[in-house]
This record gives C-alpha cells, structure tokens and sequence, in this order.
C-alpha cells in the first residue's frame, strides 16, 4: 500500500469518527464513545503512516536530504498536516480530561479539512521543491506554523462550546455572535458542495477553485441568484439562531463545566501563541531575510498573519491585564481563529503576494 | 501655575495612552489598515487597483475611489506617513501600559516571602495537610530535604509548637511580559534604523557586466529626465563609481551630482560586483527550476576580492551590503558567446567560444561546423517545425551545419539540457556547453545595519514568550507542628500559571515524605 491509500484510509475513519462522535452526543451510551475513540486512533495512525511514507517518497524523488524533504510545500499537504496536528491535540485532551464530547466538535473541523481536500480537486502530486522552499527553514517554519493553527481550532471548538453552554437569551450578543458563526460555516460549505456539483464536471480541477468558488451563488452572474444565495445564507443563519437552544440542551447532558472549556481554550491559545510567534512570525522572518533580503515585506500572508498575532494577543492581554473571563474571551478565541484560517487559506485563494507556495494547483 | 496646567495636560497624554481603550483602537486600526493593504496591491500600476477596486465596488466607482485611496496613500501605505505614526503610536502604548504596570510587579518580584499566619494559610489556593510519626524536628528535616530536592531554597522560621518552611521560586518570571514588550520595541527600533541608514536597490547585472552602483527604484521619468538619468549612470560605470571623476566628466560639482543620484535613486556601493555567470538547472527534463545560480565577484580597489557562487536561499554579503537571488532574464538583442566543447573521437576534449555563423574545426579530421540558428527554448510543433516555446532559456539548443572536405554532410540541433544530441554519427561529440552573456541576473541588493538589532529582539521574545508562558511563580509554605505524639504537616502553596504542574509537583512531595516514613519502619 502507498501513501494515497493510508490518506484514504484516515480521511473515511475521520468522517466516521465524526459521525459517531455526533451519535454519542445525542445517544450518551460509553460503547459508542469507546467506537468513536478507536476509529480516530485508527485514522490517526494510519495518516501517521501516510505522511512518513510521503515524506520517505518525497525524500527519494527530490534527494534532497530527509529535512528539506517534509511534505509540507503545497496546500494539500498542509492541510493533511493540520488535520495531524488537530486530531493529536485533541486525543490528548480526550485522554486528559477523560470526555469525549470534545470529539463531535473537533472531528468536523478535520473531516471538513479532509472534504474540502477532495471537494476542492486540490493537487495531491509530489512536486519536487521551488528554489525558494529549499532551506532548512521549510521544516521548522512550516510545521511550527501548522501546529500552532491546530492548537488554535482546538481553541475555536472548545471557545463555540463555551459561547453554546453559556448564552440563553437570543438577544444575547454571544449568542448571536456564535449562531452567526455556525450558521456561516455551515452554510460556506453547503454553498462551495453546490460549485463543486455544478462546475467540478465541466473544468479541470486546479482551475476550479481560484475561478468557480461561490460561482454558484454569491459569485453568479445572474442577479437573482446572487440575491437568492445571500438570503439562503441569511435564512440559515437564522435557522441556527431560533434553534441553537437545542444544541445547548445536547451539551448540557454532557456536565463539561464551563470552566474546562474555558481553561482548554485559554491552554491552547497558550501554546498556539507562543508558537505561532517563534515559528510562524520570527522563523518566517529570518528565512524572508535569507531568500529574499528583507525579514518583513508586508506581504500579505505577513500582514495577515501579524492580524492573526494581534487578536491572540488581544485574547491573552483582555484575560490577563483585565481579567475578562468567559463569554468575552470567548469570542475572541473564536474570532481568533477565523483570522487565522483566513491567513492560512483566505490568503492564498483570494489574495496575491510571495508566499504563492500554499496555492491550489 | 503654568507649569501646573502643563503637567496636568501631559498627564492627560499619558492617561491616554496608558488606558486599554486606547491600545484597542490603535490595534483595530492597525488591523483594518493592513486588511486594505492586503486586498490592494502595493506599489502596483494604477490600472491593477483600479480593476480590484471595480470588482468589489463596481466599475464606476473604481476611479474615484481609486483617487481617493492614492491620496491617503493606500497604494504604498506600510511606507505612508500615517501608518508609521500609527507603529510609533502603538510602541508607545507599549511602553506607557508597562511603566505603568512595572512598580507592582517589581514589587512582587523583589518581595521576599514571609511566613504566614494560620488563617492565611487557610486560604491559599493549593492546599495539602498530613500527618507524620515522630517529633517535629526529624519531620522538619524530612520536609526540608525533600522540598530542596524539588528545586526550592528553605527558609525556616521557629513558631510555637513547631515550625514554618517557605520558600518562593521564580519571581523573575514576572517580568517575561517586560521582556516580551521590550523584544518589540527592539524590533521596531531596528526596522527603523533599516529604514534611515540602509537601503533596498535591485540590480538587473547581465553575463560579464560589473556595477559599481544600484538601482533603489525605478520611478517613471520624462525624456530629459531618463537621457540624464542615462548619462550619469554612464559616467559612474565607466569611472568604477568614483563621485569625484564622474563629477568631472559630467561637468557637474559633486554636490549637484549627489543630489541628482538621490533623485534618481542611484546608490553607490562602495565597490564593484560583477556577475561572471548566470545559470538555471531544472528538475529532469521537465520546466521545473531547480536552483538559480549566479557566479558574483567582488572588486575592490581594484582587486578581486571575493568570489562568491550564490542561489536563492544563500547570498553574498560584502562589507555590509548583502546580494540576493531575486530574479533573472535575457537582455534585449545580446549576442552571446556560444561555448561549445568538441572531443573528436579520438582525442582530448576543446572548448571553444563562438559567435553566431562563426565556423569551427574538429581537430584532426576534415570536418567543420558553422552555427546557424539558436533558441533559448526549443520545441517542434505539430508539423515537425522547430519553435521557440518560452521567454527565458528553458532548452538552450543551436543548430549547426557540418560539412566535411567542403562538402554538405549533415545539419541539426544539439541541444544544452540533452547531452545525447551532441554525439555525431562519426563518434566525434559537439557539447553545447552554454550560451554567455545573454542572460541577466536580477540581485536584490540590501544594506541594513538594523538588522542586527532585529535579531536580537527576536531572541529577546522568544526568551520572553518562554519566560511568559511556560515559567511561573511559586510560592510554597510548610507549617510543621506537633499534635498527639505525631507532627502534622500542612502544605500551602500558589502559583500564578499552570497550577496543575505545580500541583502534580506537591504531590509528588507528598509521597516522598510518607514513603520516607514507611522507610523508617
């Protein structure tokens, strides 16, 4: 068996994981738990397995040396490392603090990641390294940057759990601010299964995300559809806010105390910040320096990410100097991380600049 | 009374920006400013913006706006007036919110720990009580060792039926957030020298060209202005960057020609650099580069001084000025130098430089080859016919004629990238080694004395974050006394992160000391 196969392998373990997590969620019964656990380790392994075959395969293609061989250069397997790093952070708190309703809210993250892989027909080939990507850099830029996005998700799940467990009122600004951002998300990947019905047949697929993401909808030339597209996105998000209260009841079943969410999402900014700033920030910057002569151009991946840098540090100052605790921080967990997947992916599909490594194609 | 209307202003100012809704906006307004600067392309041509701005906001408003975005300075607006204003106006929030902080935590970190009294200790956060055989002396010891084995320094103080043990660790790390401040400014500060005392010039330097100066920018200029331009250049390279000789063949005085330099963007170095070569080697056969190369030397005073082969992620750095890898590309209507390598089949391999339609021998044999047509990028279309597919030399190939005793033998391209095609039938070989001095190299040249400072401020954060994050303040007390033939032990303590560590850390004490005790047994 090669890589792609260990790939496959994870990616339908994590959707299934997903959905039991979501049965167990609903139904409560341990052997189901117990299910769920199994098959995200099972997944877990073999994309372990995955990537260090790639990265072996990478390795004998490029010769280059095992370092400067990470399979971290383009998006796709970014993306499968995210996924990595995500579904090991969340085992250990699964371990840690022995609850595993985390899981239905952590697994749609990576089964969506792993969807978005195959809905966006993304390349999947080994492309031997740009002279620009040939340092020793790569390796610890790279993964450093894509451990701190995962500990970040963890940060936006355990943030939308506690803006969910907490927020009543539908007048609450919480809970307007959570319903807003669920329904968002949702809808945003309904919309991008809609192109990805109607053009995916029609185009190739390294054309099809950059030119027909959202020509379905927001993007259609047809005035009425557009129209339409923006008051679906609306109805849902109103949808989701008549009845988040019955996600609430859900979770109250579960008894994860507020404050464990809290503390879970502070913990993980905790170690996402510290190493978003070595890795992302000043690793990144020393590397600009060698290859391009100037450690900060305000190229847009750079601005983006010191955007994403600002609202962490906005997140630790508001809870350290003012002591905010709960709903407020909350929001800014979850803000956090639409920030920083935005850097991530938002940069490289809609923006241009240096950092064109991360594309599609 | 003046001078107390004064204070109370700049007390204002300092209120000001000491408050967090003050930071916050200045973070927004960083973000939101930046957020513009990314969605529009900085320094770009007016019709590229024009076209951004017409998708978001429709055709007929992209002008305008344009306009009014252009005057703002949203086109280069990390360089704007205002946004340096906004940087400056940020690290002095910084500074204010620490100094402003600092008396109450240096406070907390030169405060030395004392004992506590019953009902403090009550109240501490961490909290374990136990009860141990044996007098209140012998536990003391017990405590003492087994505390000094987690890391903590003892003192002790006599109370009335027995005793209390404090100690603190880590007060220092207090101060990480202190540290982790002045790591920014730091790299605000060297940005800054960057800015004043370095440059940032580009060098397009063709095959066998040297430069004594560089281009720091490329601003749009009239017809007199690009022939003046033209004309000083030309009397720099020729006097090898020497402002006083130029001056002299310009006719201009120094001062003048200074000026004219700055207008133009023109920076001597100091120096000259040469570029000797230029080369692109690609994965297999395919289009995809593998490394870029140029072969640079330095002269100095005359004298070669430095020979340096750099790539993309490895420059040359030469008396503060550092070259880059940056780009490459064929100078307009160059005739290079063919460099072919001829091994006749029996016998030592030559090489030879050759213009186009220039004629050459195998040695030893009668036959003779004369360059008839070169392609920087060779390909045959559908027809068979050759053709040109890329701008830049993707397939360097020439084609030659051969003759043999003056008669027409055989003719065909010998490509640069496939050796095969340099083997003639006869067994001699023609290599096409390379074609020179129709390429350049385009080098990022950069001098940047802040830099340094940038670093250091790097590594001052990362100790800081780490400090910050990952390092905390403990405080730990031990009240020992004496009840019922036995000695009760209470162990309190705090810590202002990560309790559970510190906790597991106690515990662990713990058990110490009760297997200490099953020990004595």
């Amino acid at each position: 068996m090669d890589s792609s196969s260990f790939f496959g392998i994870s990616t339908i373990a994590y959707i299934l994981a997903m959905i039991i997590y979501i049965i167990y969620l609903a139904f409560r019964k341990t052997r189901i738990g117990i299910a769920a656990t199994t098959i995200t380790i099972v997944g877990f392994i073999s994309q372990t397995l995955a990537i260090a075959m790639r990265w072996k395969e990478f390795n004998d293609l490029s010769g280059m040396g095992f370092l400067r061989s990470v399979p971290l250069t383009n998006l796709y397997e970014s993306m499968i490392f995210f996924v990595w790093c995500l579904i090991l952070g969340y085992l250990i708190i699964e371990f840690k603090y022995k609850n595993r309703s985390f899981g239905a809210f952590v697994t749609p993250i990576a089964g969506l990641a792993l969807a978005f892989i195959d809905i966006s027909g993304m390349s999947k080939d080994i492309h031997p390294l740009v002279p620009a990507l040939q340092s020793n850099w790569l390796l610890a830029h790279v993964m450093m940057s894509f451990i701190a996005y995962a500990a970040f998700a963890l940060s936006f799940s355990t943030g939308l759990m506690y803006l969910i467990l907490t927020t009543e009122k539908r007048n609450e600004s919480g809970y307007i601010f959570w319903t807003f951002i669920l329904g968002t998300f949702v809808m945003l990947l309904f919309l991008m299964g809609i192109d990805f019905f109607t053009f995916r047949v029609a185009v190739k697929p390294d054309v099809f995300i950059k030119s027909y993401m959202f020509r379905a909808s927001f993007l259609n030339p047809s005035i009425a559809i557009k129209i339409l597209s923006w008051i679906a996105m609306m109805a849902i998000i109103v949808i989701v806010w008549r009845y988040g209260s019955f996600l609430k009841m859900v979770m109250d079943k579960f008894g994860i105390s507020a404050e464990t969410l809290d503390e879970i999402t502070y913990k993980s900014i905790a170690v996402g910040f510290p190493v978003f700033t070595l890795g992302g920030l000043i690793f990144g910057a020393i590397w600009a320096d060698q290859a391009w002569g100037t450690y900060w151009s305000w190229d847009p991946k750079e601005t983006w990410s010191l955007i994403t840098w600002f609202v962490y540090a906005f997140y630790l100052h508001s809870r350290m100097v003012r002591g905010w605790r709960g709903k407020k921080v909350a929001i800014v967990a979850v803000t956090g991380f639409v920030v920083a997947m935005f850097t991530y992916v938002g940069v490289n599909l809609l923006l241009s600049g240096l950092h064109s490594y991360g594309d599609i194609k | 009374m003046e001078q107390e209307k004064n204070k109370t202003f700049i007390d204002k100012i300092w209120d000001l920006f000491a408050s967090v809704k003050f930071a916050i906006i200045i973070f927004a307004l960083i973000s939101l400013t930046s957020v513009v600067g990314t969605i529009l392309e900085q320094k770009a041509e007016p019709a590229k913006n024009i076209q951004i701005l017409s998708k978001i906001f429709g055709e007929s408003l992209a002008p305008t706006l344009y306009n009014i975005f252009d005057k703002i300075g949203f086109m280069d607006m990390y360089h704007s007036w205002w946004f340096l204003t906004l940087l400056i106006l940020f690290s002095a929030n910084i500074v204010i919110c620490s100094i402003e902080r600092l008396p109450r935590i240096w406070k907390m970190v030169r405060e030395p720990i004392s004992p506590l009294t019953e009902e403090h200790l009550e109240k501490v956060s961490i909290k374990r009580e136990l009860i141990l055989r044996g007098k209140p002396e012998k536990v003391k010891d017990f405590v003492i060792s087994a505390i000094k084995g987690a890391g903590f320094k003892v003192i002790e103080s006599k109370e009335d039926k027995g005793y209390q043990l404090y100690s603190q660790k880590g007060s220092f790390t207090r101060l990480g957030v202190y540290i982790t401040h002045s790591s920014i400014l730091l790299i605000l500060i060297g940005a800054f020298i960057g800015i004043f005392l370095g440059f940032k010039g580009f060098l397009p330097l063709p095959e066998g060209m040297s430069s004594p100066v560089v281009l720091l920018h490329n601003d749009s200029l009239t017809q007199t202005e690009a022939h003046e331009k033209e004309m000083i250049l030309n009397a720099i390279w020729t006097s090898s960057g020497s402002i006083s000789s130029s001056s002299a063949t310009l006719g201009m005085d120094e001062n003048t020609l200074k000026a004219k330099m700055h207008k133009y963007g023109i920076q001597p170095l100091g120096f000259t650099i040469r570029c000797d070569d230029f080369d692109v080697y690609f994965y297999g056969s395919s289009d995809l580069p593998k490394e870029y190369k140029s072969w640079l030397t330095v002269i100095d005073g005359g004298k070669e001084v430095l020979k340096k082969t750099i790539g993309v992620n490895d420059p040359l750095a030469y008396k503060s000025i550092t070259f880059y890898q940056a780009s490459y590309g064929m100078v307009p209507n160059a005739q290079g130098k063919f460099i072919l390598r001829i091994t006749p089949k029996s016998g030592a391999p030559e090489i030879k430089q050759l213009n186009l339609g220039e004629r050459f021998i195998i040695s030893g044999t009668t036959m003779e080859g004369t360059i008839r047509d070169f392609s920087r990028a060779l390909s045959f279309d559908k027809q068979g016919r050759p053709i040109t597919y890329a701008e830049m030399m993707n397939n360097p190939a020439v084609f030659i004629d051969f003759k043999e005793g003056g008669k027409e033998k055989y003719s065909g391209w010998i490509l640069k990238r496939h050796p095969i095609t340099a083997k003639l039938p006869e067994g001699h070989t023609v290599e096409f080694i390379d074609i020179w001095g129709v390429q350049y190299t385009g080098l990022q040249v950069r001098k940047d004395p802040g830099v340094w400072i940038v670093y250091l401020g790097c590594i001052v954060m990362s100790i800081g974050l780490f400090i910050a994050f990952f390092m905390s303040h403990r405080k730990l007390w031990v009240r020992i006394a004496e009840e019922k033939n036995s000695t009760k032990v209470i162990i309190g303590a705090t810590t202002n992160k990560n309790r559970a560590a510190f906790e597991r850390k106690i515990n662990k004490i713990i058990t110490l000391l009760s297997k200490k005790q099953e020990g004595e047994k």
